[in-house]
């Protein structure tokens, strides 16, 4: 057999407009969940290493079991398993945002945590013997300073989560590669459309490594 | 000029601390009058830098009792409000000057007056040029401490100390992180601060400087205080025998 097959340029780009329609569920999705999990990091990453056991104790396990289980199944629990339990449906959208912020927030509670305890103790203790409460210690002193180190990690994360979404077409949600399926069920051009599906995941992850880099750069001497 | 007719703006009693087994403070009783300088000498692990980290409640204690200016400390970290009361009193030094890296140096020195003293910028800034320029950084204001050198950063954290204008000042081994050409530019600020009158605990173990700033040498071994006295009199005279064989150990070379 002879292999004549060439890449179709035509087919490539015929593609965008239509998988370009599912670009803002992927942004949606991604920067949504990751904003959400921004905030539930920072949350259970202070819980974790608060002090007080019943606040540590929740975190541990909120973090091992969204660390432990595959987002996939998390996903499909959200959107196919809770309506059970709350006795109506989710929409795929809201299952899919839930879904990367939740797992997300898992592995940022483990930034923010290795985040805060990298910073010195005696920035600390310095705040203290000034006479700043515990409270402006961490606001002033530590949490910029953790902020700024943290700053490679979440970018890792933030990329992960955005490749993620990608599993999300199994609920439905029209999102890039949903989008890309049914073009392609249509017009039989699996190789063209995946990789302008590629090609786009790279372009949301690419913008987002020069986005972090820039602040990483202009943040403070130090 | 010890002036024991005040009363004493720092008073330890019967102060005991535990680490684990190890028992690093037996019974410290200490008192220190206003505008007197008292430092502290002793081999490390003494427990020198654990008494005075006591006084600011950096260090939390199991027995007795300490009093800063009128308010008390209590043991196992039971001081609640006045912990906070006594921080803002009492200033602090350290051996890696623990200045802030994010913020500019002016703003290192500015950011516990307005947060804590309520300051506006215009009069935290202004305290805190005058400050620099005491302490001879006032051109280096706006720049950040990773952009100093060691004895640079540690005159900025003098600096930042004495805007919240404390009654009380600690030294925890100010000099023992810097190069020795930079040793003498901090002494020379903290000799400054004793002139002006300040109530200084110092742990050093720079014994020249000790011999002529002190008003009172304490000598700490094995968490007790073993002798004290003034400088002459515990270096030219130590009485116990702890003293005379730390004291020819660190003066001999």
């Amino acid at each position: 057999m002879e292999l004549n097959f060439q890449f179709d340029w035509h087919a490539a780009i015929a593609s965008l407009p239509y998988l370009l329609k599912g670009l803002p569920y992927t942004l949606l999705i991604s920067f949504g969940g990751l904003a959400i999990g921004f905030v539930v990091g920072i949350l259970f990453g202070l819980m974790r290493i608060s002090p007080t056991r019943w606040l540590r104790i929740p975190a541990v396990v909120y973090i091992e079991v969204f660390r432990g289980t595959p987002v996939l199944v998390q996903v499909l629990f959200i959107f196919y398993g809770l309506p059970t339990l709350l006795g109506g449906p989710i929409n795929a959208l809201t299952a899919g945002i839930a879904a990367i912020a939740l797992n997300a927030g898992a592995y940022i509670s483990e930034i923010v945590r290795g985040g805060v305890q990298s910073i010195e103790r005696g920035q600390r203790e310095a705040g203290l013997s000034l006479g700043l409460s515990g409270t402006q210690t961490f606001q002033y002193i530590v949490w910029p300073q953790a902020l700024r180190r943290m700053i490679p990690a979440l970018g890792n994360q933030g990329i992960v989560s955005i490749k993620d979404t990608s599993l999300f077409s199994v609920i439905g949600v029209g999102e890039l590669v949903r989008q890309g399926q049914v073009y392609i069920a249509n017009t039989f051009t699996a190789l063209e459309v995946y990789f302008m599906i590629a090609l786009l995941y790279l372009a949301i992850t690419l913008s987002l490594s020069m986005a972090l880099n820039l602040l990483e750069r202009k943040g403070v001497v130090g | 000029m010890s002036a024991t007719d005040t009363r004493p703006i720092v008073r330890l009693q019967k102060v005991n601390k535990h680490f684990g087994k190890l028992h690093v403070m037996r019974d410290i009783d200490l008192d220190v009058a206003p505008g007197e300088v008292v430092v502290i000498i002793g081999a490390s692990g003494s427990g020198k830098s654990t008494l005075i980290r006591c006084v600011n409640g950096l260090e939390p204690f199991q027995g007795g009792r300490i009093e800063v200016d009128g308010k008390y400390l209590e043991p196992n970290g039971a001081s609640g409000k006045s912990l906070q009361a006594v921080r803002t009193e009492v200033g602090m030094v350290f051996q890696q000057f623990n200045l802030f890296p994010h913020l500019s140096i002016r703003d290192n020195v500015t950011l516990a007056p307005r947060k804590v003293r309520g300051m506006t910028r215009q009069q935290a800034d202004a305290t805190a040029d005058r400050l620099l320029q005491r302490v001879g950084i006032a051109d280096q204001a706006d720049k950040y401490p990773g952009q100093l050198s060691g004895g640079q950063q540690q005159r900025v954290a003098l600096a930042r100390a004495l805007a919240m204008e404390p009654r009380l000042m600690l030294f925890d081994e100010p000099t023992s992180a810097l190069d020795p050409e930079m040793i003498g530019e901090v002494l020379d600020a903290m000799r400054e601060l004793a002139k002006d009158g300040m109530t200084m605990m110092i742990v050093t173990h720079e014994m020249g400087f000790a011999r002529e700033v002190a008003d009172r040498v304490v000598f700490i071994h094995g968490g007790e205080i073993v002798e004290q006295g003034p400088p002459e009199r515990v270096f030219d005279q130590p009485r116990h025998e702890r003293t005379q064989a730390f004291l020819s150990r660190v003066l001999k070379h």
